[in-house]
């Protein structure tokens, strides 16, 4: 596997409200195409909820894995 | 020696760690020992949850609004020329008259919405977010004969409640004016629910179902054609409406983009227990101005300020700041013109809402009051 070059990493664990989804919107919305971003969220439903979000608006999803407590998922923007 | 505070922001976080602080070391600031200034951009205070009561014509901004002077310990010094640059290697505030030092700096400058953010939103768009634009939108919604009203939602904004409680307020608004069957109401979120909090999410969609509210999740506004009426997802989809009442995304004050100290959006680093900006001992942020995954609303800055004075206090006694702030919000919910709910969490407990109740209506109506106790740093 090829190393993965982060642009940024975003650390929204105890975000409830907004919440880490609208975390990485904001990242992705102001980001360049390639750019890759990971965001570390404390909420299992953000292992569904990124994922569904990266699809629908055809985004890459580079890895979404669980470490200490949190997750660890790392998104692409493709457009 | 004279021991120099400045709290850069005349909003509802500058004004009341300024008073708070000047209320509990009123002896210090008398015997000339601490100086506390508060340098904000204008003269008046507008208590910004109005903004949505005026869309709906209940309430002018008049009402909403004070001096600031008028809100402020008679020992603070009040500067409304606003800042130029914010000097945090030299210990200083710059503003277009004067040149201001500081042993401790306090950074609440806030967040505005920025309609420029998406192509076409500012022609075709409206919003409730400005004075300005709360009048507009009030000529429009009452003028408003029929058809489809559309609601989104960019990311960060202010009061992540607010667009949920207009989309309410606008159902009952034209139910009692005898329109509704006319009136479309079409609500929108960025994510797969129709609010960041889940329990907030699943109520909404209960009433959205009751009320005939249609509502899409996954929508990120790319773009509007102002001529057309269509608003774009950034899926590709188009979303044709008669009325766009949009939730742009904020960005930090201008000053902190000049100086250097924001990120791409102009919030400023900062410790999420602390709160003080990242490299800096002798700065804190506080309210809108961080850039910390909590909501920007009058709460979190009510909270946060609680923690910057115990702290700012502590350390001009040679103490260490030992206080935390533990991502406490608290938010009133208006779920129709008669009726509200509230929700209060943290970094640690997510929230959950409370049956709706006209009591709570009334507890949020006389909190608008009421608020302007908490900006005297009273409540």
């Amino acid at each position: 596997m090829s190393e993965i070059n982060i642009t940024k990493t975003i650390d929204a664990r105890g975000s409830y409200c907004p919440g880490p989804l609208m975390e990485l919107v904001k990242a992705i919305k102001r980001g360049q195409v390639g750019d890759v971003y990971e965001l570390l969220s404390g909420d299992s439903g953000s292992a569904k909820d990124v994922p569904e979000w990266v699809n629908k608006m055809g985004h890459e999803l580079v890895y979404c894995k669980e470490d200490e407590g949190f997750w660890r998922i790392a998104v692409r923007k493709t457009k | 020696m004279t021991r120099r505070i400045i709290i850069l922001g005349g909003g509802v976080a500058g004004t009341m760690v300024a008073n708070r602080l000047a209320k509990s070391m009123e002896d210090e600031i008398y015997s000339g020992a601490l100086e506390v200034t508060l340098i904000g951009d204008t003269d008046r205070h507008i208590y910004q949850p109005g903004f949505l009561f005026m869309a709906f014509n209940e309430g002018f901004l008049e009402q909403f609004t004070r001096e600031e002077k008028y809100l402020l310990h008679p020992k603070i010094n009040f500067v409304a020329d606003g800042a130029v640059n914010i000097d945090v290697e030299g210990k200083k505030i710059i503003t277009p008259k004067q040149s201001f030092a500081y042993d401790f700096l306090v950074i609440a400058t806030g967040s505005y919405p920025d309609m420029d953010s998406v192509p076409g939103l500012a022609a075709g768009g409206h919003t409730f977010y400005t004075p300005e634009g709360a009048e507009r939108l009030r000529y429009e919604m009452l003028n408003f004969q029929g058809g489809t009203i559309m609601v989104t939602i960019d990311v960060p904004h202010k009061c992540p409640v607010a667009p949920l409680e207009f989309i309410f307020m606008a159902d009952d608004y034209y139910r009692d004016i005898g329109i509704r069957d006319k009136v479309r109401l079409k609500y929108t979120y960025p994510i797969g629910r129709v609010h960041s909090l889940e329990p907030v999410a699943k109520w909404a969609v209960k009433e959205f179902e009751k009320r005939g509210i249609e509502y899409e999740v996954f929508f990120n506004l790319e773009a509007v054609d102002p001529e057309k009426k269509i608003a774009y997802n950034m899926d590709g989809s188009e979303h044709p409406y008669d009325l766009l009442v949009a939730v742009p995304p904020h960005r930090g004050a201008r000053v902190v983009r000049d100086a250097g100290l924001g990120d791409e959006d102009g919030f400023i680093p900062t410790d999420r227990y602390t709160l003080k900006m990242e490299g800096r001992d002798d700065v804190y942020v506080i309210g809108d101005a961080t850039n910390l995954p909590v909501s920007k609303a009058g709460s979190t800055a009510h909270y946060e300020a609680d923690v910057v004075v115990k702290n700012l206090i502590s350390e001009l006694k040679g103490l260490p700041p030992s206080h935390r702030y533990n991502g406490k919000a608290f938010c009133f919910i208006e779920t129709g013109m008669n009726e509200a709910t509230y929700i209060t969490f943290n970094y640690k407990q997510p929230p959950r809402p409370v049956p709706p109740s006209e009591m709570l209506h009334w507890f949020k109506l006389s909190y608008n009051e009421m608020y302007w106790l908490s900006a005297r740093g009273i409540l």
